[in-house]
């Protein structure tokens, strides 16, 4: 492979480290801040969860990032990649709850703008549509698991020390999930907007096997999520595992099931087929924020006990993050792709 | 790896949780012996059945001293229930001061042997008898504080009500005490009794008032 497309998907490697070492937080945070799990366990499992879901099932969510602006020069790819890195960066910065998938919405528009290529209005308003669904689908479920959890525990009567036991595989298996549906919603992110320009091709084993170049990239990506994980995510697990709300390992459990749920349901082409089989309305695959579907997971166990102690700002800044994420990077990928193509000398639309 | 890991900690969980009935068990026995000892002692003096019921006494409290050593220990090296251990901790410290407190008693009985009139046993015997059953009902509240949480207030309300019993009995008999003719020595001697057997309510009840405390933490 020539050296200037490692080059240029160095921006989505990049970028995926950055969603591995914040989002791994969203998933085992809780558990391995209050050490109910070793960060090493939590690191491994979430690695290998996060590839096995890019891989397998991570192309739903590229093809709607696809046909929003099918970036078709790397270069472009490259800025567009780079213009959502900044912009979660200076969200991160700001102190407020950012989403990878806000921002490389925003980059994608800016490259459309840039290139004159029209943006497809009904693929715009269906992601837009999915961000809001996204916490509210979390509170929703949220609510409802931890309304049975805590019925069962109380009927179910098993001593403290056997619930804590069942607690922490819970957290595993929660965790494990939680980083399939992480990697199979959030790969689009990170190189959804490589899709059309992919350098790598497909290449099949023995005839039986047949590892696409979709695949390829999903898993070069996929890595980096992990690379992401094992380097830096151990301090945000610390710090966000308290962050937000205190809340008990059960509770935790809730709010990692609820969130991973609603991250499958925006990623699984499997359930898609199945509900569009039956004739039913399907959901759509976009890539939907991890951060937020935590945010109203933990919303919807705190109004199940009675609303006491939410902080509604919080609400507010995921409000403010759905405009100012996009804004920014679409302005950043406007900018940088200008520079690109008229200092750097390169082609950044065909 | 993990599945090994797991079965594990399904077993250490499993021999812990025998390990805290025992040290409850250790607890409700100590307390049943020591009002049958008070009781012989009353009938007899320092006999040799009192003399084994103390012996009995003195072997449960070694038994609930290393069964308590060996579960904390457990519990944070295994870092299990990360977020209640600390309380489970205190627990386990608070009860096995109940078993020190009533050996204390017995021990007492066994060295000075205090010479109890006859006016004054039907109080000894109700006072020793509420400690005990305050006691109980604080086994039963901290028995539920592991197993089914909701059941911990009906039992602490049984502390509370027991404790107050053994107050009125204490109050009772050192009015009896020191209304009598016996020498002011003596009165003060019967007087230490009276307030080392009501000592074990009083504990009790201060466990009990943790315990519900401990309860609102772990609902939240």
């Amino acid at each position: 492979m020539e050296i200037t497309i490692l080059l240029f998907l160095t921006s989505g490697l990049f970028l995926g480290w950055a969603l591995g070492a914040n989002d791994a937080a969203n998933v085992f945070g809780t558990a391995v801040g209050s050490r109910m799990v070793k960060f090493t366990t939590a690191a491994i499992i979430c690695s290998v969860f996060v590839i096995l879901g890019a891989v397998v099932s991570g192309a739903g969510a590229a093809h709607t990032l696809g046909k929003l602006g099918a970036i078709n020069a790397l270069p472009g790819s490259f800025m567009a990649a780079l213009s959502a890195a900044v912009a979660v960066y200076t969200m991160t910065k700001a102190g407020l709850p950012v989403s990878t998938s806000q921002a490389i919405v925003g980059a994608i528009i800016g490259w459309n703008l840039f290139s004159g290529t029209p943006t497809d209005p009904k693929a715009l308003t269906k992601i837009m549509t999915t961000w809001v669904a996204c916490p509210i689908l979390a509170a929703f479920f949220s609510a409802i698991i931890y309304k049975f959890i805590v019925w069962f525990i109380r009927n179910a009567k098993l001593h403290l020390l056997r619930t804590d036991a069942y607690t922490r595989i819970g957290l595993l298996v929660a965790g494990a999930f939680g980083s399939y549906s992480l990697g199979a919603n959030n790969i689009a992110n990170v190189m959804g907007v490589f899709v059309e320009s992919n350098p790598f091709t497909d290449f099949s084993v023995a005839n039986i096997l047949t590892f696409t170049g979709g695949q390829q990239l999903f898993l070069l990506g996929a890595i980096f999520i992990g690379i992401g994980v094992f380097t830096y995510s151990k301090r945000v697990m610390l710090t966000v595992g308290n962050d937000l709300l205190p809340l008990s390992p059960i509770a935790a459990w809730v709010a990692v099931v609820s969130h991973s749920i609603v991250l499958f349901l925006f990623a699984s082409q499997g359930l898609e087929a199945l509900l569009a089989s039956n004739g039913l309305p399907t959901i759509p695959l976009v890539p939907v924020s991890s951060s937020q579907a935590v945010v109203g997971a933990v919303l919807g166990i705190a109004l199940i006990k009675g609303g006491r102690g939410i902080q509604w700002r919080v609400l507010g800044n995921i409000a403010t993050g759905w405009v100012i994420t996009p804004v920014i990077a679409c302005g950043m990928c406007f900018v940088g792709l200008y520079f690109l193509q008229n200092v750097f000398d390169q082609t950044v639309f065909n | 790896m993990q599945l090994g890991k797991d079965v594990r900690l399904f077993r250490r969980t499993r021999e812990l949780e025998i390990q805290i009935d025992q040290f409850l068990d250790a607890l409700s026995e100590s307390a049943l012996v020591f009002k049958s000892a008070v009781d012989v002692y009353l009938k007899e003096g320092c006999s040799t059945e009192f003399n084994d019921k103390h012996l009995h006494v003195d072997k449960l409290e070694s038994q609930a001293d290393e069964l308590r050593r060996n579960i904390e220990i457990q519990l944070y090296a295994q870092t299990l229930i990360p977020e209640s251990r600390g309380d489970v901790l205190g627990l386990m410290e608070n009860l096995d001061k109940i078993i020190n407190l009533i050996e204390g008693v017995l021990w007492a009985f066994s060295i000075e042997k205090p010479e109890i009139p006859d006016y004054c046993h039907e109080g000894y015997r109700s006072l020793a008898d509420m400690s005990c059953e305050a006691v109980e009902a604080l086994v039963l509240a901290s028995r539920a504080f592991f197993r089914n949480i909701e059941a911990v207030g009906d039992h602490n309300h049984k502390v509370m009500h027991f404790e107050t019993e053994a107050d009125k009995a204490s109050t009772r008999l050192k009015r009896a005490i020191f209304d009598s003719d016996i020498k002011l020595g003596h009165k003060m001697h019967l007087r230490g009794f009276v307030e080392n057997i009501d000592d074990i309510a009083d504990w009790s009840e201060d466990v009990a008032d943790r315990l519900a405390i401990y309860v609102i933490k772990r609902t939240v």
